[in-house]
């Protein structure tokens, strides 16, 4: 296996370890209007407050890692992305600073609440419609972007967007059912029997429209042996739906998280098959876009030996605020 | 209606605006950190009580500071591609790794174990805490090591090689790259500076408690221990100074033309301009006060050694002169500043005035912020004077940008400004509103705090727990 293999598939895992870290953080972000002020948005802020900004670290990951692994790609996609990236960026300075503020401030509450609610809105939608944009195909021109400031924007990126709006609330209601017990813990389970058939329903319509949008996806899911995924994968997606679906019923508070990260992980793998082994979908490689070996191999080292020692320290920290939390803090 | 250089000098504008923005919170939180880590580990060993009262009282605004730091950070990351994807394209391979350690070895450090450090203190245990505060301080340092390796490298590169592509790839050696020959003393420098801010900072906020009530022992203790690293490092910093002066005369002499207004050649010994308003068209700075030979002496170490000017370079390779010499005199101006306060703290600590010198805690609550526009003055001198090049004397900036439309860019440029303003505003007002109140021991000693209305959560019971009981 090459380096530049073994790099796309560590900055997979950095983008797999932010979207469903930072998304349940920011799926709260995004329910909190729902709450009742006072002890139920503080037990839901108390929820992710010590958690937030290490899950938002592997973002940073994704980003400064696609620099240094594959510069053409990082240099391809970030002016094509403008737009959406710039308005992600200023969400997350929004819900980022919301976290110690809403504190800080009990006369502009409200403001802050509103802010982390719309800031974490914004910077999900971005997300979504990055995805989006990315699938669709974005114009190269020789080493750099090629088209205008406005082709991410379509309808397809649109319902990405919405998707992922719809999926983090989702991760960020089961994380609720979690950690939470009492009022919000019944919030949490209303609100995610109300997102689970909606976000199935985007699952199917972006799985439908992916195909259609290049040939390439289309051969890839419906010739052999592609068929062998794209006929099981909605089965699997149905199954655990409605397994979630039972779970939100039941008394196992931990389960409904669990099935939720399976369905993302689904999502992710079906994303996967669609592009591998393209880092720009359709247009570069990773190999077209790796740095030299002598890039990735001295980065390789420092990551064989920091990413276990950073999943054992989270593992710690999460560990260390394990249980159900309530609006004075952990007990 | 915009033409290409608009797009670029907006670009310039827009990271110019968002890099200077978030220097400020890391310049802060290096030295609080390692500020916080003194103080609990100074604690733990004399269970002294003053000490867990300066520890809570800083830990709040280290929260709001880091959390600034955190969010403008990201900006950064994503910056070198939205705006500079030339650049990002053909340095990545040199300097990307140099960023991804960065992640890897420092980030992750600070915001794993900050959850821990602002809400675990009763959960984990003094010594794990402890641990975690010594965790996050060594990942400011470490975050420090490479990002600031890897814009030293834009100064001054070394080991690497031009692809065929027109790619910057590394050569043989990393430790080239890393170790490049302005990185020691860039790191010094600036960590250096990071410390004296925090400094200045806890200083001035001591001394306005001073002012307020002398006997506070909280005030007393900060101030003394501000006072010791601004008479004791101040010295340390301005010879680090000099020799990163040193340094950039021989890596980057137009740098050093411009910092030292020489428009022309000296064969015979230069002088030092003190003060005096450069005039880029007439190539001469008028109304010059000037040490004739001095400035020969200070980096030749003799009088008459011959100093080239910018008489010697090529217009289009000469940074802009106005910009960097003022903000070398900004820097240095307020370095001398720093020193003065603190050998006049010396001179209290001698006669025993240092808590009843009211003009020395008036002098000290000046000073307050001078950390802050030294560190944005140093930056400026060097970023400015590295102009027209991102990595020196072989890619321009012209060449570096992504290929931008001018309307985007100064959309952006305008959302950031304000958000910017808005948002970091607020935080500032916030630690202002904490630093205003005075550190309360005695209320300290307990841990459960005053009794807690309903929504009182982690960041106010630290709050609690600090000895604010008395206000709430």
């Amino acid at each position: 296996m090459d380096l530049a293999v073994v790099w796309a598939c560590l900055i997979a895992f950095a983008v797999a370890a932010y979207v469903v870290m930072d998304g349940f953080d920011l799926g709260i972000g995004i329910l909190f209007p729902r709450f009742r002020v006072g002890k139920e948005r503080d037990t839901a802020m108390n929820a992710i407050a010590p958690v937030w900004d290490g899950n938002e670290t592997w973002l940073v990951l994704g980003g400064g890692g696609l620099m240094a692994a594959f510069p053409l790609a990082y240099a391809v996609v970030l002016p094509a992305l403008y737009a959406p990236l710039i308005a992600m960026l200023l969400g997350l300075v929004f819900r980022g600073v919301a976290f110690e503020f809403r504190w800080r401030d009990p006369a502009h509450r409200a403001f802050w609440d509103f802010a982390f609610c719309g800031g974490s809105l914004v910077a999900t939608f971005a997300q979504g419609v990055t995805l989006g944009a990315l699938l669709q195909g974005i114009t190269v021109k020789g080493r750099g972007y090629g088209g205008g400031w406005w082709e991410w924007l379509s309808p397809f990126s649109l319902l990405t967007g919405a998707s992922l709006v719809l999926g983090y609330a989702l991760l960020g209601a089961a994380w609720l059912i979690w950690k939470t017990e009492g009022p919000l813990r019944d919030d949490a389970r209303r609100f995610a029997r109300v997102l689970l058939p909606l976000m199935l329903a985007a699952i199917a319509l972006v799985s439908l429209a992916t195909p259609f949008l290049e040939a390439r996806y289309f051969q890839r899911w419906f010739a052999w042996p592609g068929l062998l995924v794209s006929v099981p994968m909605p089965l699997l997606v149905g199954l655990t739906g409605f397994l979630l679906f039972r779970a939100l019923k039941g008394t196992r508070d931990w389960l409904p998280f669990a099935l939720t990260l399976a369905l993302f992980a689904l999502c992710m793998a079906g994303l996967g098959i669609s592009i591998w082994p393209d880092v720009v979908p359709g247009r570069l490689t990773i190999w077209d876009a790796a740095a030299p070996d002598r890039s990735l191999g001295f980065m390789l080292i420092g990551a064989g030996v920091m990413v276990p020692v950073i999943l054992t320290y989270t593992a710690w920290a999460y560990w260390v605020f394990r249980g159900k939390v309530d609006e004075a803090g952990y007990h | 209606m915009f033409d290409a250089f608009d797009a670029i000098f907006l670009a310039r504008a827009q990271f110019a605006f968002t890099v200077s923005f978030h220097f400020i919170f890391p310049s802060f939180t290096i030295g609080l950190a390692s500020f916080l880590m003194v103080l609990e580990g100074l604690w733990l060993k004399t269970s002294d009580a003053t000490y867990e009262a300066l520890y809570r009282y800083w830990l709040k605004i280290f929260a709001i500071a880091f959390a600034m730091g955190v969010v403008s950070g990201i900006v950064m990351s994503y910056q070198f591609g939205t705006n500079w994807s030339v650049f990002s394209d053909k340095v990545g391979p040199v300097i990307g790794p140099l960023m991804a350690y960065e992640v890897l070895t420092a980030f992750f450090l600070e915001a794993g174990f900050l959850g821990v450090m602002l809400f675990g203190i009763n959960k984990v245990g003094k010594g794990l805490h402890f641990a975690a505060t010594c965790m996050v301080a060594l990942g400011t340092m470490i975050s420090a090591f490479w990002i600031l390796s890897a814009n030293s490298w834009m100064h001054t590169p070394t080991g690497y090689e031009i692809g065929a592509n027109g790619q910057f790839l590394p050569g043989e050696s990393w430790a080239a790259i890393v170790f490049n020959p302005s990185f020691p003393y860039r790191l010094t420098h600036t960590v250096i500076a990071a410390y004296l801010t925090t400094a200045f900072v806890v200083g001035g906020v001591g001394a306005w408690h001073l002012l307020k009530d002398r006997a506070n022992p909280g005030a007393r203790r900060m101030f003394s221990m501000a006072m010791w690293m601004a008479a004791l490092v101040v010295p340390v910093q301005i010879l680090a100074g000099d020799e990163q002066g040193l340094n950039t005369l021989e890596h980057q002499p137009a740098k050093v033309m411009a910092m030292e207004g020489h428009f022309d050649s000296h064969p015979d010994g230069a002088p030092l301009i003190l003060f005096g308003i450069p005039n880029s068209r007439e190539k001469r700075v008028d109304y010059a006060v000037e040490i004739p030979k001095a400035s020969s002496l200070i980096l030749k170490h003799d009088p008459d050694a011959p100093l080239a000017g910018l008489d010697t370079i090529p217009d289009d390779r000469e940074p802009p002169v106005g910009v960097v010499f003022w903000s070398f005199r900004v820097m240095v101006g307020i370095g001398f500043a720093m020193l003065g306060v603190g050998l006049w703290s010396l001179v209290a600590r001698a006669r025993g005035r240092l808590y009843d010198w009211p003009w020395l805690h008036r002098a000290a609550l000046l000073m307050a912020p001078s950390g802050f526009v030294a560190v944005i003055a140093g930056w400026v001198t060097t970023e400015v004077g590295r102009q027209p090049w991102t990595v020196y004397g072989l890619l321009r900036t012209a060449d570096s940008a992504a290929p931008l439309d001018a309307p985007a860019v100064a959309a952006s440029l305008i959302a950031f400004i304000v958000v910017y303003f808005a948002v970091f505003g607020a935080g500032t007002v916030y630690i202002l509103k904490l630093t205003a109140k005075p550190p309360q021991p005695h209320e300290s000693a307990d841990p459960a705090g005053p009794i807690r209305t309903a929504g009182i959560t982690p960041a106010p019971a630290i709050e609690a727990n600090a000895g604010e009981g008395g206000h709430a």
